[in-house]
């Protein structure tokens, strides 16, 4: 009887569709059918699938590679699993990206790893950072140029690198100056993840230490990695980011190859005293990694690339020279979210 | 045939039997001498920072070198390259040890690491020069050996191969000191990616052509079995703890992980014991040796083959050379100086010889310069007379012009006189004419 919002629309609905006959109670009258919504979405993103760039950043011999290996489950990454690694370590910092479809579920994920070999392997280090600060941006401009021309494309290919895993090496005592000096430049341009490598040599104590070090570091030299305290939501967001956030950096260790161990078939590493479970919490954190990097905010990267860092670029090249055709409305800042 | 090799052991024999002369116990005696005099070692470790360099320190000699007390240099950040040394006695069975730990934090640290072995190659020679200086004084009672007997090199157990900073630097030290790479933070590996990274390593070891140091072969068969031993496992493995754990009812020092516990002194998880007895209870005397034999005497031949060409220390660069010219053992200072008053006397001649040349050039010259004046004086002299004679022609040339002259007006004045005279007669005849 009371003028709450259902009856209004029974009201409603019994309006707009006249030959609307319904048998049951209110509950159903009441059914629009706008959560459905999220069922249409899901279809037409499995039919088109979705892609997602992810870039990793470390010195050669971290385990990058096999780490990409273990996240996917297959082997995406540039060398396939093998113990020859007979490369030469490069002379300049490369820029080589791989592209795979991987499918799970009826969904299709378009997934390229872009490998940066050679990136801190130099005696002299200086300005290694710079290749890859051009490809990111490179790939922003490429965006951008398909999003300002007359007659675009239906779906822009999206090239831009949504995540970068910096790998930290596992001293045990602090960060290392390129670390601190890559990470400041390419905070601003990129989602940066930083992981700590080959966390296997560490004893626990040593690990928890080292990450206490590690966070206070990055604090002091102001480098914001993802998830960024300045993009939270809301209050649920907030204090579910801050959890990852105080877990951060995750130590991870990857492995491809599979031992027996209580009679399941594990991911590990057989060294002569035990085996490294990969997917065991109390071993290393990689399923915190897997489950924060693809099952909770894959989608959140991908925004976060394209309405900040995206925008920020976009916002900057338009102001340079103004000579792309401005499209008005370019203050949509981080503000507004 | 038998019979003369029977005669020499019987020969050899019977010596024995005379009696003990007692000099079987020479070794006695030296090992005695040394241990009341003790020993010195000195150990350089190198590397970037947080590979376990200070524990394995900590782990080898069984000390905490670097306490809470003393933090070590990894708990201390750096931004350059520094060599620190931190000494330490330590006692064993009656015998002491004078060691010192070289270390060198900030060590591949920076971004920019040109150069960053700079500071290390100074220290190494300064420590060769010191033994130098000390070895030529006079006085030369004490001579404390600060030179480095060995540098650990760690390695990063990245399971790649080695980085350009680690063959750059093991280019440039395997001339100046014994280098022995390790493996560090073994634990990292499982055996197989231990083997594949040794093997890889050792390949490119030889392909940049390093030499890492060597042990020695022995004549003692088993004793080249442990070295060819240590050899397959070169560069070892290691890993360092001082942390004590209980594993199975036993106590060993390792490292605890949640899936097992990494023991450091047992053979299959790393090669720490061999590194600690290849180190310590068989080759540091050997190291030391190839030191002061090899390593020092290259410095020293370079630092005095610069010295010798300015004449100072002469005598001492005909001394010990390096172990691979032919060497004269050291000249008895008679010698010495008779040899020096050979040098001195033919230099003197020389000297004479030249002085000699020198004068004579000098006296030719001379009398070249003289001949020249006195052909130009020569020459002068006939220009002159020959001016002189022109002007005397030109005279002569004028007068006869001028006699042709006067005798041109002499002749003109007879005919004007005549002509005179003739006019004068006619006129005469015409007065006298007129009367006819």
């Amino acid at each position: 009887m009371a003028n709450t919002p259902r009856s209004r629309v029974n009201l409603l609905s019994k309006a707009i569709s006249g030959t609307h006959s319904s048998t049951g109670g209110s509950t159903l009258l009441g059914y629009i059918g706008i959560d459905t919504i999220i069922e249409q979405m899901r279809k037409k993103t499995m039919k088109t699938g979705f892609d997602f760039n992810i870039m990793v950043v470390g010195h050669s011999g971290l385990g990058k590679s096999t780490l990409v290996n273990t996240l996917f489950k297959s082997q995406v990454s540039r060398r396939s699993a093998g113990w020859a690694r007979d490369e030469k370590i490069p002379k300049t910092v490369e820029i080589k990206s791989v592209s795979h479809v991987i499918e799970e579920g009826g969904v299709k994920m378009k997934l390229t790893l872009v490998d940066t070999p050679g990136f801190g392997d130099q005696i002299n280090n200086d300005n290694c950072w710079e290749p890859i600060s051009k490809f990111i941006n490179e790939q922003y401009e490429k965006f951008l140029k398909e999003e300002v021309n007359i007659t675009r494309k239906k779906r822009i290919p999206d090239t831009r690198v949504h995540c970068c895993l910096y790998f930290i090496s596992p001293t045990g005592h602090s960060l290392r100056q390129l670390d601190i000096e890559f990470m400041k430049r390419l905070s601003h341009s990129v989602n940066i993840i930083p992981i700590i490598a080959k966390a296997d040599t560490m004893t626990t104590e040593e690990r928890q230490e080292f990450k206490q070090r590690v966070r206070k570091e990055l604090e002091m030299s102001g480098i914001e990695f993802y998830p960024q305290k300045e993009f939270d939501d809301d209050m649920e967001d907030k204090s579910d980011n801050d959890k990852i956030r105080e877990a951060m950096p995750f130590a991870v260790v990857g492995s491809d190859k599979e031992y027996q161990v209580n009679g399941k078939r594990v991911l590990g590493r057989k060294t002569a005293w035990g085996v490294v479970e990969v997917e065991n919490p109390n071993h290393c954190e990689f399923a915190q990694l897997r489950d924060f990097l693809i099952r909770s905010h894959l989608q959140d990267l991908k925004e976060v690339t394209h309405n900040i860092h995206y925008e920020t670029y976009r916002a900057k090249r338009l102001n340079e020279n103004g000579g792309l055709h401005p499209i008005s409305s370019s203050d949509t800042q981080e503000s507004n979210l | 045939m038998e019979t003369g090799g029977f005669i020499v052991k019987s020969l050899v024999q019977q010596k024995n039997l005379e009696g003990y002369v007692g000099f079987a116990s020479l070794p006695n005696q030296v090992y005695r001498k040394s241990v009341k005099r003790g020993f010195e070692f000195t150990l350089m470790v190198v590397g970037e920072s947080g590979l376990g360099k200070s524990t394995l320190i900590n782990s080898l000699f069984l000390t905490d070198l670097y306490s809470a007390e003393y933090p070590g240099p990894s708990h201390r950040i750096k931004k350059t390259v520094q060599v620190e040394q931190s000494k330490v006695l330590v006692k064993e069975g009656g015998v002491q040890l004078l060691l010192t730990i070289v270390d060198t934090p900030g060590f591949g640290d920076a971004v920019d690491n040109s150069n960053c072995w700079q500071p290390i190659i100074d220290h190494i020679d300064s420590k060769f020069e010191d033994y130098l200086n000390s070895e030529s004084r006079v006085n030369r009672r004490q001579m404390p050996d600060s030179r480095i007997h060995c540098c650990l090199y760690f390695i990063a157990p990245s399971g790649h191969g080695l980085k350009p900073l680690d063959i750059e630097f093991m280019k440039r030290l395997h001339e100046k000191v014994n280098v022995i790479p390790l493996i560090a933070k073994a634990d990292t590996l499982t055996p197989e990616e231990c083997q594949q990274f040794k093997k890889q390593i050792m390949r490119e070891v030889q392909e940049h052509k390093i030499k890492i140091y060597e042990f020695p072969e022995t004549d003692d068969e088993e004793e080249n079995r442990l070295v060819k031993k240590i050899k397959d496992k070169l560069p070892l493995a290691v890993v360092g703890s001082n942390t004590i754990i209980e594993v199975n009812g036993k106590r060993v020092r390792g490292r605890q992980y949640p899936w097992g516990v990494a023991e450091v002194e047992n053979s299959d998880h790393c090669d720490f014991t061999i590194l600690r007895d290849m180190l310590i209870r068989t080759h540091m005397q050997d190291l030391k040796d190839v030191t002061n034999n090899v390593h020092y005497e290259n410095y020293r031949s370079r630092k005095l083959a610069a010295v010798t060409y300015n004449g100072v220390d002469n005598n001492r660069a005909k001394g010990q050379l390096s172990t691979k010219l032919d060497t004269v053992e050291g000249m008895s200072p008679l010698a010495q100086m008779e040899e020096e008053r050979r040098e001195h006397v033919a230099k003197m001649k020389k000297m004479e010889m030249e002085m000699e040349q020198v004068f004579e050039m000098k006296v030719k010259e001379k009398v070249q310069k003289l001949k020249d004046s006195e052909a130009e004086l020569q020459r002068r002299h006939e220009q002159m007379k020959k001016n002189l004679e022109a002007q005397h022609k030109e005279l002569e040339e004028k007068r006869r012009v001028f006699e042709e002259e006067r005798s041109n007006w002499e002749a003109q004045q007879r005919l004007e006189q005549q002509k005179l005279e003739a006019s004068r007669t006619l006129e005469k005849n015409k007065k006298k004419g007129k009367i006819f």
